[in-house]
């Protein structure tokens, strides 16, 4: 019963911290409804026409969309990386800082399902793919997986976050029984989102671009490359702009643990590489199409070398102790592991798996203006429940706000004893 | 098919007595709203968004959802369109055969088959692709021209490639759906349930062939062009946002008749039969000739074959 009562007081606590805040909170999520606002514009043009107003078409059927799905699966799979060391070498700097990595999982899968769905040509029939009540083509089909892993883990992480945060919220500990099994439990589940979400591509045999065996291993090393690049900058944002103390130990040590995760994943392309231009079957058709272009076709070209340089610097950069430790270098590396792992696993996994098509024709694809607009109004959904729920949870984890804290008696509802 | 209510909007009538289940029924008006917010019109009725998959549905069920089309396509068109829904035959299996050395590349075929099964003429939408190929390079995809343009044909030093639905044995693209809007039914033909499929285009990126085609606009089909003659999974209009391909011209081969391709083929190219009988012509190509199927190495095991007749 006060359970109950205090859970609706810890939800109407939250909605009360997400609407007040000060002049730039409500401009940064001004900017963002105005963002979301053009991309529902954008949306609402294409339900209305149909995606003939992107540019994918037969040959490319997949573009824009999908890519920043995939990216962002590995966004949402990076939490991981803060949970493992936390827990399994029970090293407390990084313990607090698992919560953002987990808050961070749920705005990356809402921004993740978010472009499944304005993706597929019949939203209306969105329900057919509700188990039960629709018909999963389970376990047959790996985009049938992606739904159930995709789901569980959003509500895993959703249930972990809430109730972390209702122990703070209602000033007690948690319970370690309850909390450790699920953290855990994450572990595998963070792999396994990424995981399927490479075999849907790795088991299309039509595809040799796709059809490689280290597919799902690269998708996981790029993952935690790109995933903690994001919090590192966050982390830092937050020392800054909140009390939130983040010790300098557990942002280096995470920066050192990206380093070996960075040179894996060069370890991983470089060998895919290897094997297709070395071999040069007639599957390098794809790899050329994306490194130096094909038919006097060459649009991915320098996304393609940029997304290697990015890569191989950041490398560099998070390799040397002196550089990872330096604020300045630290951040420039963070930038560009993000920007090489999102052509690579965005545009530069999609793209040249349809190009040249089944038949070898060559359809270049570049994003129409309806795509980009939707797809920044995705980010902008992402960055917005992001940002309503670090601003709820960060005087919670403060213990600045709580059931008895943070407002006029008053306003205080009845604590449980 | 005497007792169908007529068309009404979402959220203004009674649930339909007909179409409708225990499962059904809990997604509720709202949900239907959304629904039709989310297909950009305001035309999706109650019964076809609470339709299910084809394969679930009763005898009488079916029969509501044809009369329901056949109203649909009559305010559309003008005129009547008969939507069939005629069984595998039992004993058939079809298989085709097509000779590369007898084709010449003219794309009758093409357009043969965009008349007969009612494709969107705009954007248009052709369930055949001709490739011309180098005769130096042999089968060669990496070499192949599906936009030639000449003022004859067959080229020099050319020869020409038809692609379409292999009807395949192991259909990648049924495995891959999520929803199994597609599969291959008994007469080995691979189908779509155009009111099932949610249009996320996974059968497309595991089809080897480029085969499935995407309604990414409205597609637009002149009334005057209409074949009435049609089956619910093959050559009945398609809405937008649904993926389609060649089934054999199903509408067709399962009363006995050839697929429309075979029929225009001025130079015999095309074989087509029942795979099952001894007899059919498709049986002596395989028994004379020495077939081929295209890119074997998947195993996707056509049932579709290439030969050299001459």
């Amino acid at each position: 019963m006060f359970t109950l009562r205090n859970f609706s007081g810890f939800f109407s606590d939250t909605l009360r911290l997400m609407t007040k805040g000060g002049r730039l909170y409500y401009a940064w999520v001004g900017f963002l409804l105005l963002l979301i606002a053009i991309g529902a514009g954008a949306y609402i043009g294409q339900l209305k026409d149909g995606l003939i107003v992107t540019k994918m078409r037969d040959q490319v059927s997949w573009g824009f969309y999908i890519g920043n799905f995939t990216f962002l699966v590995g966004v949402a799979a990076a939490a991981i990386m803060l949970v493992i060391p936390a827990y399994i070498y029970d090293w407390e700097p990084i313990k607090e800082i698992t919560i953002l990595g987990e808050m961070l999982a749920i705005s990356a899968l809402v921004m993740c399902l978010g472009f499944v769905m304005v993706d597929i040509g019949r939203p209306d029939r969105f329900w057919h793919i509700i188990p039960l009540v629709g018909r999963l083509n389970w376990p047959q089909s790996m985009l049938a997986w992606d739904v159930i892993v995709l789901n569980l883990y959003l509500l895993l992480n959703w249930f972990v976050v809430t109730y972390l945060l209702f122990c703070a919220y209602t000033e007690r500990h948690y319970v370690k029984k309850l909390v450790l099994p699920l953290v855990l439990l994450s572990i595998p589940m963070a792999v396994s989102i990424h995981t399927v979400t490479a075999y849907l591509y790795n088991g299309l045999a039509a595809r040799p671009f796709w059809n490689s065996a280290i597919l799902a291993p690269r998708f996981l090393a790029s993952a935690f490359c790109s995933g903690p690049a994001i919090l590192l900058i966050l982390l830092q944002v937050l020392r800054k702009t909140t009390k939130l103390t983040i010790k300098d130990e557990a942002i280096f040590k995470v920066a050192e643990l990206m380093a070996y995760t960075m040179g894996f994943n060069l370890f991983l392309t470089a060998a895919e590489a290897f094997k297709e231009l070395y071999s040069g079957t007639e599957h390098m058709v794809y790899f050329q199409y994306l490194l130096f272009g094909l038919k006097g076709h060459t649009t991915l070209v320098p996304y393609a070398w940029a997304s290697i340089l990015c890569g191989l610097v950041a490398f560099i950069l998070f390799l040397v102790p002196r550089t990872r430790t330096n604020w300045v270098t630290l951040n420039i590396g963070c930038v560009l592991i993000y920007a090489s792992v999102y052509i690579e696993k965005g545009m530069g996994l999609i793209i040249p798996g349809l190009t040249p098509d089944v038949l070898g024709d060559i359809y270049v694809y570049r994003p129409s203006f309806t795509e980009i607009a939707v797809a920044a109004g995705i980010f902008a959904i992402g960055f917005l429940v992001f940002t309503l729920m670090l601003k709820a949870a960060v005087p919670m984890m403060l213990g600045e706000f709580t059931i008895t804290k943070g407002r006029t008696p008053v306003e205080a509802p009845p604590q449980e004893i | 098919m005497t007792d169908h209510k007529p068309e009404c909007p979402i959220g203004g009538c009674e649930p339909p007595a007909t179409i409708g289940g225990t499962r059904r029924e809990f997604l509720g008006a709202a949900t239907a709203a959304m629904a039709t917010a989310l297909t950009g019109c305001g035309t999706l009725s109650k019964e076809e968004f609470l339709q299910h998959n084809f394969r679930e549905l009763s005898k009488q069920e079916v029969l509501d959802v044809i009369a329901r089309l056949e109203k649909e396509y009559q305010a559309k068109y003008g005129k009547e369109v008969k939507v069939a829904n005629t069984p595998p035959i039992p004993g058939v299996i079809f298989g085709y055969a097509l000779d590369l050395s007898r084709c010449i590349g003219c794309r009758r075929c093409v357009h043969a088959c965009v008349k007969e099964n009612n494709q969107s003429r705009d954007p248009e939408i052709q369930w055949i692709r001709v490739l011309q190929m180098d005769k130096e390079e042999g089968v060669n995809v990496q070499h192949a021209d599906a936009y030639y343009n000449p003022k004859e044909v067959p080229e020099e030093g050319h020869f020409y490639m038809p692609v379409q639905c292999q009807q395949c044995k192991k259909p990648p693209c049924t495995k891959v759906c999520p929803v199994g809007a597609t599969w291959r039914d008994k007469d080995g033909i691979v189908v779509v349930d155009y009111n099932w499929c949610i249009g996320c285009r996974y059968c497309m990126a595991a089809c080897p062939y480029g085969a499935r085609h995407f309604n990414w606009g409205e597609p637009h089909l002149p009334a005057d062009e209409v074949n009435p003659k049609t089956h619910y999974l093959g050559n009945r209009p398609r809405p937008k946002g649904v993926v389609e391909k060649c089934t054999f011209c199903i509408q067709r081969t399962r009363n006995g008749q050839y697929p429309a391709c075979v029929e225009i083929c001025p130079t015999g190219s095309r074989k087509f039969g029942n795979l099952l009988d001894k007899d059919s012509e498709i049986r002596y190509v395989l028994e004379n000739k020495r077939v081929f199927k295209f890119k074997e190495d998947l195993n996707t095991q056509p049932n579709f074959f290439y030969f050299y007749g001459v």
